[in-house]
């Protein structure tokens, strides 16, 4: 499980340099609440897929300060959503945003779930209305029990 | 030498495999029971070359012999022993031959376990996996060979990636691929039901025992991974939503419908395409996730060296495969009965419904894993897909299905009523609801979410005891006949459902009551959280077999008692030198202490992360108790009362043509 | 038989899907900074730390910014590359030092050669976060009306050099 030599390399440097970086904890417990949930909500970019609040990468760091000083001064999540991604794009968010090319993301679900609903309703209906005769053949049926070791009768489908 | 054999095990396996995959196939299609013969032989020999080329690689690692590229590159000298034959499986080629391995090994299995089968039956399915054997040998002889030389020989290896020296290592890995490579199984029968044309209760009734042990070691796998991640990866998440993770679960949940679905076929016929279908996919899955972590097509936590190399072939194969099995089953489908008949109420559609969930779940998270790499691909821009939208998705999903779960083992076969259902349940749903309004009353907070899923979870709970006493009351006897007289497999059904309500109870309290702080403390300084205080002692050098490290000491107290002490680590490996984080938990019943250190500030403080979890453990006692629960099904009597049958009928079959 | 087409359809659509995906680099990040003015920063000199520069000063001429830190080991097999490029004389570079060490940066340049006109002094990485650097190193091309027209994550070899950037600042040096 190695990743490409590269990234190792440049993660390895992240790491090493933030040893030094103190995270100034902040004091009000709502506020560090809000942060952390934010930025479980942000990707760590230099992360092999991290959020900024799993991370202890340096620029995770950073970034995860730059979330509580805007909080700090009055942002709203939405300002600070906006603030990460006019500069790394949409990329960043964990949470994709709604626009035209994440409406099947996010409308695939429910599509697939009606979609189920109604295939599994019509299939129940036809297989009413095709159901009239017995499915397998005498001899399908007597082979069948054989192989199980059962007696045939068992197994015969109760007509209405 | 030893890596020379090795490979050249691996060749003899491959040839052995080609004769597997082709002269059986074509024997059973024209009634030729030599040929047909040929495949248990040729099976249990693939086995016998594989589990030789195996033992090399595990002598290479045992002995350093850093000659081999292999295990220059994934060991050391000073790599602990269980580590070093851990090894074998901590890269991508000693992971594929693992899985070859196990490929083998399931179909040695298959070669024992099937004497009451008819024989074409035996020659379709051995066939089937020495075809699917076929591509990983050759995958792995052409794209990624174990026994490659480095020349000259290093001095010492490039050791084992710490993140996986772990007793985590030697456990995970093995249980999820017995998962995975299981299902290739009950593909197998699939296969070979409709190349026979043969699609009848019978078939469902052979593949059962295999599918459920490869959905129970695949339950045991996705869990100790999950564990593993918990305490390993240091900040104490336990899913992850990946798209490693999710490559493990997309089978898992397909497999699940599958049994379900396997479980209507066997008693009443039923759904028999629907079935087969799903055994397609549930293996298509099982390699769709090879892929995922093999090519570096996404990025992962968890991934592999990636080579887009191996991803073509993986790829290719995918597409030979999965593309070839569901042109056969668009040819064969048709032909298929639609068996017993039932009602819109019944445990069959119950049972139809909660399938098309799990259908839908797993459709959502493939949808959420692969939609970065759809709109790449269009050339729409990069987006990211994490933990916030697979909860939206999928927890509106899971509702209705844990709701159905209760409902369904109460519901009677072909026909029932909802009057009927509601006077059985009644009983449940009023402990549930009762139960969803005061708990999490009584845990300090009440949030919605927390009520719903205590709801679900009792629900599962309270209808699981409603079926068993509504089953007892209908048997004859006192009550230790009454509880002998249910299969093993109704235990196992009713325990892997509370196992699930266990995992919802686990999954519920951590998301709601969990507390972590990142903290800078000093020595002697504590930090309180959850009702405890910890107090941030020390941190001393320690040293390691293979890495120093620096251990913090942390006494944990409730009201003043002594809860316990817990020894957090910061590790260096001397080889690869990346800093590791080792979590220090105290497990209990109801909550989990976890600290981590983080980065030392100056020369007496450190940045401590501490976490109180509440009910964490239950996450993956109720995975053990659902792989438990499809052990018991597992040895349910009649498959092997079944079997003994066939046998004997077949014996004085033969006895009758002799005399 | 028609009916049961469904899965084999949606498995080649996916197939398809994956077949394009190993062509693609899940790791780069495409800067939405592309087409936009570059972010606005004073930032004091890494060699005096009294005097400041801005991006405004660059107004009016196509320039190259190229993120850097003595601590980037990454920077260093970048280096003679953009040493040879800015004996060219083709484009102005200037640096960005990148949380990093005043001292650090000022002997790593001495030692490995100084391409720069000058290096602003990022000591917090507040201008790099501004503009979206997750990787050192990083580069820019930024044109007379101080807009990013291009930007290359990780090391500039002199391939990028010969087929991107010189024709792009070709192209930016014609428009005027």
């Amino acid at each position: 499980m190695k990743i490409r030599k590269h990234w190792i390399l440049l993660i390895f440097l992240f790491y090493a340099w933030g040893a030094a970086q103190a995270v100034h904890a902040a004091q009000d417990a709502a506020l560090e609440r809000r942060v952390q949930q934010l930025s479980a909500e942000l990707r760590c970019l230099v992360c092999q897929n991290q959020s900024l609040a799993d991370s202890n990468a340096d620029l995770a760091l950073d970034l995860k300060n730059q979330v509580r000083e805007q909080i700090e001064q009055g942002a709203s999540d939405r300002q600070v959503i906006a603030f990460m991604t006019e500069r790394y794009g949409d990329f960043v968010l964990y949470r994709p945003p709604l626009k035209a090319t994440t409406l099947l993301l996010w409308f695939g679900p429910v599509l697939l779930f009606a979609g189920g609903l109604i295939a599994l309703f019509m299939r129940l209906r036809r297989r009413a209305q095709t159901l009239a005769a017995p499915v397998l053949s005498a001899e399908e049926r007597a082979r069948a029990a054989a192989l199980l070791g059962e007696p045939a009768t068992r197994r015969e489908p109760k007509l209405p | 030498m030893i890596p020379e054999l090795g490979q050249f095990a691996l060749v003899l396996a491959l040839t052995l495999a080609l004769a597997l995959g082709t002269l059986p196939l074509i024997g059973a299609a024209k009634g030729n029971a030599q040929w047909m013969q040929l495949a248990r032989p040729a099976a249990q020999g693939q086995f016998v070359f594989v589990a030789i080329a195996y033992a090399c690689l595990t002598y290479s690692f045992i002995h350093n012999d850093f000659s081999v590229l292999y295990v220059a590159s994934n060991s050391n000298s000073a790599l602990p022993l269980a580590y070093r034959i851990a090894a074998v499986w901590g890269g991508h080629e000693g992971s594929l031959l693992l899985w070859v391995l196990m490929l083998a090994g399931w179909t040695f299995a298959v070669t024992v376990f099937s004497s009451h089968l008819p024989e074409d039956i035996v020659a379709r399915v051995l066939g089937v996996l020495g075809l699917v054997s076929i591509g990983f040998l050759s995958f792995m002889l052409f794209t990624s060979n174990p026994f490659d030389r480095l020349l000259p020989a290093a001095m010492d290896g490039r050791d084992l990636n710490p993140l996986l020296q772990d007793p985590g290592m030697v456990l995970h890995p093995p249980m999820l691929y017995m998962g995975y490579v299981g299902f290739s199984v009950a593909f197998a029968f699939a296969i070979a039901a409709l190349l026979s044309g043969r699609l009848d209760a019978t078939w469902a009734r052979w593949s059962r025992p295999w599918t459920t042990t490869a959905w129970v070691f695949l339950t045991i796998g996705i869990a100790l991974g999950s564990w593993w991640a918990y305490y390993e990866l240091g900040w104490g998440g336990w899913w992850f939503w990946d798209p490693v993770e999710n490559a493990s679960f997309m089978p898992w949940l397909m497999g699940t419908a599958l049994i379900h679905s396997l479980a209507v076929t066997e008693k009443r016929g039923s759904f028999k395409s629907w079935t087969i279908l799903l055994a397609i996919f549930t293996f298509a899955l099982t390699l769709l996730g090879a892929f995922l972590v093999r090519s570096g097509v996404l990025t992962s936590v968890h991934s592999f060296a990636t080579d887009p190399k191996r991803g073509i072939f993986i790829l290719i194969f995918l597409v030979l495969v999965i593309g070839g099995s569901l042109a056969l089953f668009a040819w064969r489908a048709q032909r298929v009965g639609l068996g017993g008949r039932f009602e819109v109420v019944s445990r069959e559609s119950l049972l139809l419904t909660n399938n098309v969930l799990l259908l839908v779940a797993t459709g959502s998270v493939l949808l959420g894993t692969l939609y970065p790499l759809f709109l790449d691909a269009l050339n729409l821009g990069k987006i990211s897909v994490g933990p916030p939208y697979f909860e939206t998705v999928f927890l509106p999903l899971m509702a209705p299905a844990l709701f159905l779960m209760g409902v369904g083992p109460v519901a009677r076969w072909k026909q029932a009523t909802l009057p009927e259902l509601a006077l059985r349940l009644k009983w449940a749903l009023g402990v549930a609801v009762v139960s969803a309004l005061v708990l999490p009353l009584v845990m300090g907070k009440w949030t919605p979410l927390a009520s719903l899923g205590l709801l679900l979870a009792v629900w599962i709970f309270a209808s699981s005891a409603a079926t068993l006493s509504a089953r007892l009351k209908q048997t004859p006897g006192a009550l230790g006949a009454k509880l002998r007289a249910q299969s093993l497999s109704y235990y196992g059904m009713l325990l892997a459902h509370v196992g699930i309500g266990v995992l919802v109870v686990g999954v519920t309290m951590v998301k709601t009551y969990e507390a972590e702080k990142d903290v800078k403390l000093a020595f002697g300084e504590s930090v309180a959280l959850g009702g405890y205080a910890f107090r941030f002692d020390a941190v001393n050098d320690v040293k390691g077999p293979n890495f120093a490290a620096q251990r913090g000491t942390i006494s944990v107290t409730r009201n003043g008692a002594p809860v316990s002490t817990l020894y957090p680590e910061k590790r260096v490996y001397n080889v690869q030198k990346n800093p590791m984080t080792e979590a220090a938990i105290d497990s209990g019943l109801t909550r989990d202490l976890y600290v981590s250190l983080g980065e030392a500030v100056g020369d007496n403080a450190w940045i401590v992360r501490v976490h109180v979890k509440p009910f964490v453990g239950w996450i993956w006692a109720g995975c053990v108790l659902m792989a438990l629960g499809g052990l018991l099904a597992v040895f349910d009597k009649r498959y092997r009362v079944a079997a003994r049958v066939a046998r004997e009928r077949a014996q004085t079959a033969v006895a009758g043509v002799a005399s | 038989m028609r009916r049961w087409l469904w899965p084999l359809g949606i498995f080649l659509v996916l197939a398809v899907f994956l077949g394009v995906g190993l062509t693609l680099n899940p790791r780069e990040v495409p800067s939405p900074l592309i087409g936009k003015p570059a972010p606005q920063f004073e930032l004091p000199l890494l060699h005096d730390a009294g005097k400041t520069f801005t991006q405004k000063d660059l107004l009016g001429k196509v320039w190259m910014l190229n993120v850097w830190a003595s601590w980037c080991a990454a920077c260093r097999d970048e280096h003679p590359v953009l040493v040879d490029l800015a004996k060219s004389g083709v484009v102005p570079i200037y640096g960005l030092n990148y949380k990093d060490k005043r001292p650090d940066g000022v002997a790593w340049l001495k030692r490995f050669g100084d391409p720069y006109v000058l290096s602003a002094y990022d000591e917090k990485g507040r201008v790099g976060i501004d503009y979206g650097v997750y990787g050192v190193p990083e580069t820019y091309v930024i044109d007379k009306q101080g807009v990013i027209r291009y930007k290359h994550i990780g090391v500039v070899t002199p391939r990028d050099v010969k087929e991107k950037i010189l024709p792009l600042i070709a192209k930016l040096n014609e428009n005027t």
